[in-house]
Parts: C-alpha cells; structure tokens; sequence
C-alpha cells in the first residue's frame, strides 16, 4: 500500500502556514500522522498537498495561563500525559491518554490530530467536552476561538474551514477552587487494550467539606458520533452529598439516552456499558476529591 | 493533481541509521518503513500492515519506538533512527533483549519479532523497573499471530531483569 504523490510542504511557522494554506486547494494537514497516514497508505485520502506542521515550534507545549491550561496542537501525547501542568491541573487527561492506543503510536500522536480526526470514540475529545475547551483556529482570514461544543459537526467533521488549522486548545481547569476539593474519574471499555472505547467515561466533582457536589461534569464517548455530556446527571447531583447512592441514581441516566448503533454494538449494550462507566468514573471522583487532592 | 512538481515530490534527506549516515533522494510520498527496506536495504524492519495496527515495522527514532509505517521518510531528515539490525554489538554481542528471546523461544514465526524487539528494548532501556503488567501494556500494539505471547512476555522479563543487573 503506498500513498498517491502529492506536493509536500513543511512550512516553520504560522504564517507559512496560513500562507500555504490561502493559496492551495484539496489539502491535507499531516500532524502526528497516526490517524492520516493509514488513510494516506491505504488511499482512504488523496490529498494533491501534504501540509506537516511538525517544524512548527510554536505549536506544541503546555502552559497555564489566566484561561486555563494551554496546550499546543502538536504536543505529542507522550508529552501530555507525563506534563507536570497536565499531571497536576488536569490529571484525568493523563489518565484518558493511558488508554490512546500504544506507546509507539503515542510517540508520534497528537491532541491536536485527535481533536481534529474526530473519531466518536476517541478519548481525547471526550476530555475537552469534558472541560468545555476552547479550540484556538487560524487561518489566513484571521483566528477564532471555538467552543467545544461547537467543534464537532457532524462525523468526524470538525469546525474548520477549508483554509484553517487548529493550533491548539484550552481547558478552563478546575484546580484551585477555594475551600472545595476536586475528583476526577475516567474508565473505559474497549475489545482490546488500546482500541477505540466502545463506550468511555470521563468524570470531574467539586465537592465542598461537607461532600456536597457545588460543581459537577459527566462526558461519556461512544455513544454518539461527537462527545455527549450528560447534563441532566450533573444537575442531579449539585446541591447533594456524594455517597454510593446517588452515584448509582445519576449513572443510571446514562442508560437511558439515545444511543449510536453499529453492525458490532447495539444501543442497549452501549447503554449498559455508558451507566458501569459513568458509575466506576464518579466513584473514582468521589475516592479523588474525599481523599484530600483538589485537582 | 495533473503536473506534479518534483521539487515538491522529492528531497534531500540526511539520517543516521545503527550509526551509519545516510543521504538520499526520496518521494516524499515514502513511507520510513518502505524507505529503510528499500532504499536503505535494511529489511530487517519488518511490514505486516502499513496501517498502525500491527507493530512489526516498529523502530526507535531518536529514543522513542514508533511505527515506521506512520511516518513519512521526508519527515525522518536529521534523525538518528535504531533498527532491529543495529541493536546488537558490532561484536555480535546480542541486545539483552535478543538473547532473552533467544533464552525463551520468544518467537516462533519471526515476523513479528522485530517489532517486539525493538519496542521492548526502547522502553525497558528507559525503565527497566517495568513488571509484567507494564510490559503486556507496552507490547499491547504489537501483534503476534502465533500467539507466542506468553514466552515473549517471560523473554522481556528476563531482559528486564539483566538490565537492572539483578543477576
């Protein structure tokens, strides 16, 4: 299987690369490659130009900022999930990233690739819905922020022009809430250790001295094609201690939503699988947040 | 796209290989794999599916394993790249990794044997400390379909053992 010829281009900064991408037409941007290079070998794509960003140094690494945690497009995942910022700010996305695929293919991978190849199952994804990222896009009409919820359009099709990149993302992280202290959770079923999640589960809990949940946020993967976040469940537990109990009673609302359908995979065992996720996913919260550590 | 333009289809790349510098002329369409194989005559990386689900045509670029499949040769320009071929010593002296294969009948076939070999004797070089737990999971994207697994798990713990210089 060999890749069509196309026109490579590796432009060093921005600029080049908002020039390029103003003035080429049926393009591709090759990021870490491990999503677009099987489509490039297997002539899924065709593009007449590759466009590598990776001697783009301005697009990869972690910072925190007065936004939140900022992370480049291009950092690898390795990178992500062994980042101090990363391990101490938001350390359910280094959690997520133990389950994306392989330590070969997280050498080479990027959040940026992942939060553009939008696979409905993918982890990275679920942890920005998780966290309401903002999406930081480019191109040669100028930059705009986008709303993770706003980001996927459809299948695998995010909000991108034609002529725009993204050059990285920002989660609004929740450390450093005065007097509450902060759980994460994130469990996964997948057939294979590092397969795409039949159904994923990402959990965060602010809970004040008393265990009473002041702020909550539940996003599951699998289930549809763009990152769904159960807000009717995060309601339902604001206001209330967390105990066992109400964990079962919220989990059992990510049973009951509408549930993609595959030739592998019914809707009712995608329901199954969403509730045991969500439910393990909050239990980790809740053991996290009550044991002291406010991330 | 009706003409193609070679500059923009063919570089000049420079790599180190198992220590030996390298210069060629590549498609910039060539996959490293394809490009260590046929330009470089190094077959012993080893292509089972030239989509990133197999791990034999694994190698380490710059001290990280990756598969060489999903990655572009234009792209490898300036890097220093182990292949199977360049983990013993000049010696002959086998990688620990090698000779605990070879201690465990860690492979049957040998197809996939590169790609275990490789993967295994980057992270155990990073952390020779990893148990069998850890090791299943570093190997989990590397197929074996003479299902030798459980001598390939018992290989890399001798080697990781060596390596820490337990014995």
């Amino acid at each position: 299987m060999k890749a069509s010829a196309f026109a490579y281009h590796d432009p060093k900064t921005v600029q080049e690369l908002n020039s390029l991408l103003g003035s080429l037409d049926n393009v591709r941007i090759l990021a870490g490659g491990q999503s677009l290079m099987p489509m490039l070998n297997m002539r899924y794509a065709f593009p007449d130009h590759v466009i590598d960003i990776n001697h783009i140094a301005d697009l990869s690494g972690v910072a925190m900022t007065p936004a939140g945690l900022r992370i480049g497009a291009m950092t690898r995942q390795r990178i992500v999930r062994e980042h101090p910022l990363v391990l101490e700010h938001a350390p359910v996305l280094a959690e997520a990233l133990h389950w994306v695929g392989h330590v070969q293919t997280r050498s080479r991978g990027t959040i940026g690739g992942s939060l553009c190849h939008l696979d409905p199952a993918a982890e990275q994804p679920c942890i920005a819905a998780l966290y309401d990222a903002v999406l930081h896009v480019a191109g040669p009409r100028g930059a705009r922020d986008v709303a993770m919820r706003d980001w996927v359009l459809s299948y695998m099709t995010p909000n991108l022009e034609p002529d725009e990149a993204l050059l990285g993302l920002t989660l609004p992280v929740w450390s450093g809430l005065q007097g509450q202290n902060v759980g994460h959770g994130f469990h996964e079923f997948a057939r294979r250790h590092g397969d795409y999640a039949i159904v994923a589960a990402a959990a965060l809990v602010s809970l004040d001295a008393g265990s009473v949940v002041r702020r909550a946020s539940i996003a599951l993967a699998g289930v549809d094609v763009r990152p769904v976040r159960l807000e009717a469940a995060e309601q339902a537990l604001v206001g209330h201690v967390l105990d066992q109990g109400l964990i079962a009673k919220v989990s059992a609302m990510a049973a009951i939503i509408e549930m993609m359908e595959d030739a592998h995979i019914t809707p009712a065992y995608r329901g199954r699988l969403a509730q045991t996720m969500t439910k393990r996913a909050l239990t980790d919260a809740l053991n996290r947040a009550t044991g002291g550590r406010n991330v | 796209m009706s003409e193609l333009d070679h500059a923009q289809t063919t570089r000049h790349i420079r790599v180190t290989v198992n220590g030996v510098q390298y210069e060629r002329d590549v498609l910039t369409r060539t996959h490293l794999g394809d490009f260590l194989r046929q330009d470089l005559g190094l077959t012993g990386t080893h292509l089972g599916c030239e989509h990133g689900v197999c791990g034999a045509c694994t190698i380490i670029l710059d001290g990280q394993p990756i598969r060489s499949c999903l990655m572009l040769a234009v792209q490898a320009d300036g890097a220093v790249i182990r292949t199977i071929e360049g983990l013993a010593q000049a010696d002959g002296t086998l990688h620990p990794v090698q000779e605990a294969f070879w201690d465990k009948h860690g492979l049957q076939c040998g197809f996939c044997t590169p790609g275990m070999v490789t993967t295994l004797a980057a992270v155990l070089e990073a952390d020779p400390t990893m148990d069998e737990v850890a090791i299943r999971e570093a190997i989990s994207g590397n197929i074996c379909r003479c299902t030798g697994y459980e001598t390939i798990v018992d290989a890399a713990l001798q080697a990781a053992s060596r390596m820490r210089g337990d014995h």
